[in-house]
């Protein structure tokens, strides 16, 4: 890897989704000098695997692609991934930044050919499809991925395989003897944009997410839609690969719940209502969704969308927090039992399939934060914070895209303020 | 370096290429046929070696047309980055090698297509030029912000304290905007559990403090002319008074006004001076100073009073307003607080179908309202009746029964409408020459196209994208706030700051002639052959930007740091006489042109694509990547956007012996992923007419197919080629083979 350079006139955004690399373009297209740390293989973070956006229902892949351009053109940005920040010191203006870099074991001669994970034969779940899948033990982490590099996993190593792959490679681009590096960055302020993660689903024992094979979450259901998922974009039931053509969405799954996240993650409503978009495209008039739901959150300009949702016949609109999920045996359905509480009548629903609309929490728990900032209850950093750590995206509240964008454009400035005060007295 | 041309064609042996390709071959063509001036084939183009060859080249033997055949433009990008040159990049890997089978009858047909494709590179290197600012527009860091709200006041102030000068304009006699109304605003930090200074007191104050900051307060815009970093803006006093100020870019925070009451009299506004909106609370609010609320028709203290929800919103009925305005939730909750932190014993009801308080705090404060004892219930309000007393009448939604309250005081949820100017579709403009200010609009911008932003959904001056807000359809005006759509005051604070960024984005772009979003750094812009114009004005009418001017002779003036350089203005041109340093109607026409066109009875048809470089283009990667094959005859050329491309090119192309072209853009119209906004609705609008011309020709019109093609249409993209193979199979081989 060429030298890093870094001052305390630098930049450094921590996060390479939606949030950290708009946060890094707009601060690099101002002029300045930028690093970009993503801890995984490729940047494009969380959106990179959601099948499409609402409200315009167009693919996340076509922005990304817009930015990657960005970041091939620009010269004063560095991305750096496979990299964390283990520790921060120091003050605005001028913080020590120590960070990890998890070797790859493949280079930048890498041509992104193919050749080395044709040759190797181990495969593990694939992250990208949230394990609904698997890939190979050398491999591209998405077709779009940026860096275009493959990488080794790890757990290869030592075996056959690595030097497979090793032997498969024309370019000298694969190199086992990779060793973790630690960097010392010199920096005049940080952007943190490390963005949520799904709640984990299993902790709602009454939805029996890890006891029902037909429920879901909706992270998963979005790499199911996709036609370059797992599944290849079919709507099937992971216990007997059946289409899922009745399928129950259950909204504040782990939101707006004390004993869970207790926030509402603003975005869960939206994508439920996309998400029956889903189903009418590959099933037509054969498929039906039904939201069980609290309040529907489909705020401001894009309401319109919710009301269009609500006039299709085919999607059900049911005032409730579904008090358990059971399984029947004979046909493997969820059964959803709660009551309706317009009206209060009991129900005790079947359906094919039951998708959670899982919330989101932040990606780094509050105790583990690496840096010395205010961090509210709901874990997520406050906006009045001090220094010149400054959050963006869903690192500073529950967001969606256009509010994580807007965001992280609003951190680009309060890091440019800090860099220039510090210009301004080096002269 | 000097001026005189000389093109470097280097192909590459790696990734397959060299066992599949003979690359010997190309090399000859490349010299031979496209005469570069120095051709070299490398085993392994992007690595250290390599790429120092061609340095070596551009420095000893003054190369300065870099053609790199080798892998696609979207991969190796930054290895083949050189200074002062320009790069051409010919696609033989996912363009050829990986979308063709390894086969023997194949092979001859695969050889013929990268060879084209290393003509095409050398020609288009030929009709380039590495472009160069124009140098039109200077430094200017100072900026404008319209509107002295929150927004404008954050916008202010974040960008002065970037170093940046702003001139704040706002049109009333105080600074504050709606949040100067109001007596507290929703917390913004932990515990969210009470209201909390509104903060414009201190935002004044800071504007006070800082010298970077010049206020006009009663003063409207009353012209805007120029291009980012050379705006000229007149301020206009109540007086009459008139100052020009120079600016390098402009902030709109023009807010909103509240959404007119008196639309609702089923809900009893205007028929009791007790049913009141939102903002008319806050008056109440005020005057109270944390006291008692008094209702206004006697002075009573308050004891009861009823929140009415999303009060002609949400609704589709005429007059009503389609959206959510976003906030009035968190704001009633607020509101029935300050009844509640003065008296607990007030009833305080807020009748809603959904209660919308995302986010972080949203939800605690929610708690908090009902840990203070607000009630809330799930209901629709049929009438507010205000004879003898107040009597809301509603349909409790949990009970599921019709029922009524009969409280002193009704507060209805009234939303906002947009302060977004003139709609510029409705409103004409002056013609050049003869300039008059409209007093509804906002900006008065002096542009061809209109005085203010285009209007997207319900009023909203927007850029209708999810991954890119800010950007506008005219560049180096950013809107900030809730004129671009329903906000609270935290998100207008984020959005302003945002805004502000962008701002200073536009003056350091303009600075040094880089283009703006999305082909950021482009230094190209369009220029024109004066003496071959006709002013037919399509460029002025079909730019995406507003970005063109007719100057006192009616000829187009660019306003190059207007200029986004799609080149829908190339595409319109009927005479062809716009063009960029580095993509021009030649740099396209003469790749058309130069490629081998086999004989009719040799039975190999050529299709021109024509791809758009942000979608299509890479959709057509992607599948070269996962080995999904597409005819042999496809000749692709990526566009900057399919709005760029001049019918002359399709014509060209079926005069010159192909067989078919496809065009492949984004999705238009209302949900439009086109990132230059309006280039793939103009481009399918242009290809509408070309039935006449393949008639004229005795063609048929099956050989021209355009499409709508995403990004992710990895699978679709090829088969539309194929499906024009087959196309040509049913129908014939062109006549027009020489």
């Amino acid at each position: 890897m060429s030298e890093i350079v870094a001052t305390n006139q630098t930049i450094l955004v921590v996060g390479g989704g939606i949030s950290g690399m708009t946060a890094a373009l707009e601060a690099a297209e101002c002029g300045k000098q930028v690093i970009l740390l993503e801890k995984n293989p490729s940047l494009g973070g969380r959106v990179s695997q959601l099948y499409r956006y609402f409200p315009k229902m167009c693919h996340p892949t076509c922005g990304v692609e817009i930015n990657y351009r960005r970041i091939k053109a620009n010269r004063n940005l560095r991305v750096i991934t496979m990299a964390e920040v283990a520790s921060v010191s120091g003050d605005e203006g001028n913080y020590q930044v120590k960070v990890k870099i998890s070797p790859r074991y493949v280079n930048e001669n890498c041509t992104a050919c193919g050749e080395c994970s044709k040759a190797v034969e181990a495969e593990f779940d694939d992250e990208y499809n949230y394990g609904l899948g698997k890939r190979k033990g050398a491999y591209l982490p998405y077709a779009m991925a940026y860096p275009q590099r493959y990488v080794i996993d790890p757990r290869i190593l030592g075996s056959d395989d690595a030097g497979k792959a090793k032997a498969a490679c024309k370019y000298d681009a694969i190199d086992l003897e990779q060793q973790e590096q630690e960097v010392d960055l010199n920096v005049g302020a940080i952007i943190w944009a490390t963005g949520w993660r799904p709640y984990d689903a299993a902790k709602i024992q009454p939805y029996g997410y890890d006891r029902i094979a037909n429920v879901i979450t909706s992270v998963e259901f979005e790499r199911m839609a996709d036609p370059y998922g797992p599944t290849g974009g079919k709507i099937l039931r992971p216990s007997d690969g059946k289409e899922a053509k009745d399928i129950a969405f259950i909204q504040c799954a782990g939101s707006r719940d004390r004993n869970h996240l207790k926030h509402c993650s603003r975005i869960c409503c939206m994508a439920s209502l996309k998400q029956t978009h889903y189903v009418r495209e590959k099933y037509g008039d054969d498929g039906k969704a039904t939201i069980y739901y609290i309040d529907i959150r489909a705020i401001d300009r894009i309401d319109d969308f919710h009301r269009k949702v609500k006039e299709d016949p085919n999607v059900t609109f049911v005032k409730s927090k579904v008090a358990s999920i059971v399984e029947d045996k004979a046909t493997g359905n969820p059964v959803l039992r709660g009551v309706n509480t317009e009206g209060y009548h009991r129900y005790e629903n079947p359906h094919d399939l039951v998708v959670l609309a899982v919330g989101m929490e932040p990606s780094v728990p509050a105790d583990q934060f690496p840096a010395d900032v205010t961090i509210n209850e709901e874990g997520f950093i406050e906006p009045t914070s001090q220094g010149a750590i400054f959050a963006a995206g869903c690192s500073s509240d529950a967001l969606d895209v256009n509010r994580a964008v807007q965001s992280a454009t609003a951190s680009a400035l309060r890091a440019i303020q800090v860099v220039n005060r510090v210009a301004g007295m080096e002269g | 370096m000097s001026d005189e041309m000389k093109i470097g064609a280097y192909i590459c042996k790696g990734c397959g290429i060299g066992d599949r390709l003979n690359t010997q071959q190309m090399a000859t063509i490349a010299e031979r046929e496209a005469k570069a001036n120095v051709v070299r084939e490398h085993d392994y183009l992007c690595n250290a070696d390599g790429v120092a060859m061609i340095q070596k080249d551009i420095d000893e033997e003054g190369v300065n047309r870099v053609a790199i055949i080798a892998c696609s433009r979207r991969a190796k990008t930054e290895a083949f980055n050189f200074d002062g040159v320009a790069v051409i990049r010919g696609n033989i890997r996912e363009g050829v090698i990986w979308v063709r089978p390894d086969t023997e009858e194949a092979q001859e047909t695969t050889q013929e297509m990268a060879e084209d494709y290393t003509r095409m590179a050398v020609f288009e290197a030929r009709y380039q030029t590495p472009p160069k600012p124009s140098g039109q527009a200077g430094r200017n860091p100072h900026l404008l912000v319209v509107g002295g709200g929150i927004s404008g006041m954050t916008a202010a102030i974040e960008a002065a304290k970037a170093g940046y000068q702003v001139t704040l304009v706002e049109k009333e006699a105080e600074l504050g905007g709606t949040a100067g109304k109001l007596f507290k605003r929703v917390p913004n930090a932990h515990p969210f559990k009470d209201p909390m200074d509104t903060g414009v007191e201190a935002l004044k104050a800071a504007i006070e403090a800082d010298d970077r900051i010049t206020v006009h307060t009663s003063s409207t815009i009353t012209k805007t002319s120029g291009a980012p970093g050379r705006f000229s803006v007149d301020i206009t006093r109540e007086s009459g008074e008139t100052i020009t100020e120079n600016v390098g870019a402009i902030i709109q925070a023009s807010g909103f006004k509240p959404y007119d009451a008196n639309n609702l009299p089923e809900l009893g506004y205007g028929k009791s001076p007790d049913v009141v909106t939102q903002i008319e609370l806050e008056a109440l609010a005020k005057a109270a100073n944390g006291g008692p609320i008094k209702r206004p028709s006697d002075g009573k203290e308050v004891e009861s009073v009823v929140f009415v929800q999303c009060a002609g919103q949400r609704s589709d009925k005429e007059g009503h307003l389609p959206y959510c305005s976003g906030f009035c939730c968190n704001a009633s909750i607020k509101q029935a607080m300050y009844f509640k932190d003065a008296n607990p014993n007030v009833d305080t009801v807020v009748l809603y179908t959904d209660l919308r308080t995302p986010g972080a705090g949203g939800e605690d404060f929610y708690r908090a309202g009902q840990e203070k004892g607000v009630i809330f219930t799930k209901g629709t309000v049929s009438e507010v009746e205000t004879g003898g007393g107040l009597k809301v009448k509603f349909k409790d939604l949990i009970l599921d029964e019709d029922t009524e309250a009969q409280p002193d005081l009704v507060v209805l949820a009234t939303g906002t409408v947009p302060n977004s100017g003139v709609d510029i579709e409705e409103v004409p403009q002056n013609e050049p020459g003869e300039w008059e200010s409209d007093p509804n609009s906002v900006l008065n911008l002096a542009y061809r196209q209109g005085k203010d932003l285009p209007l997207l959904k319900h009023g909203f001056n927007d850029s209708h994208f999810i991954c890119f807000p800010y950007e506008t359809r005219r560049t180096g005006i950013y809107t900030a706030g809730p004129v671009r759509r329903p906000m609270d005051i935290q998100q207008a604070i984020e959005d302003a700051t945002g805004a502000a960024l962008k701002s200073i984005q536009a003056i350091e772009n303009a600075a040094q002639g880089r283009a703006a979003h999305p082909r950021s750094g482009d230094l190209s812009y369009p220029s024109f052959r004066k003496e071959g114009c006709t002013q037919c004005k399509r460029c002025t009418v079909e730019c995406p930007f507003g970005a063109i001017d007719e100057d006192e002779e009616r000829y187009p003036q660019f306003n190059e740091s207007r200029c986004r350089r799609c080149g829908t203005c190339m595409g319109a041109c009927p005479v062809r006489v716009i063009s960029f340093e580095n993509y021009s109607v030649d740099s396209v026409g003469q790749q058309i042109k130069n490629i081998e066109i086999p004989d009719e009875f040799d039975e190999k048809p050529r299709i021109l694509v024509l791809a758009c470089e942000n979608d299509a283009y890479p959709a057509l990667d992607m599948a070269a990547m996962k080995g999904i094959e597409y005819s042999a005859f496809a000749r692709v050329i990526p566009v900057r956007c399919l709005g760029s491309v001049n019918t002359i090119w399709v014509t060209d192309a079926l005069n010159t012996g192909y067989d078919g072209v496809v065009l492949m853009g984004c999705q238009k119209g209302e949900n439009y992923q086109c990132h230059f906004v309006k280039g793939s609705e103009m481009a399918h609008y242009r290809m509408s007419k070309v039935d006449d011309t393949l008639e004229q020709l005795n063609l048929e019109k099956e050989r021209v197919e355009t499409y709508e093609v995403a990004i992710t249409d990895v699978e679709r993209a090829p088969k539309l080629i194929n499906d024009m193979a087959e196309t040509i199979e049913k129908i014939g081989m062109s006549p027009f083979k020489f």
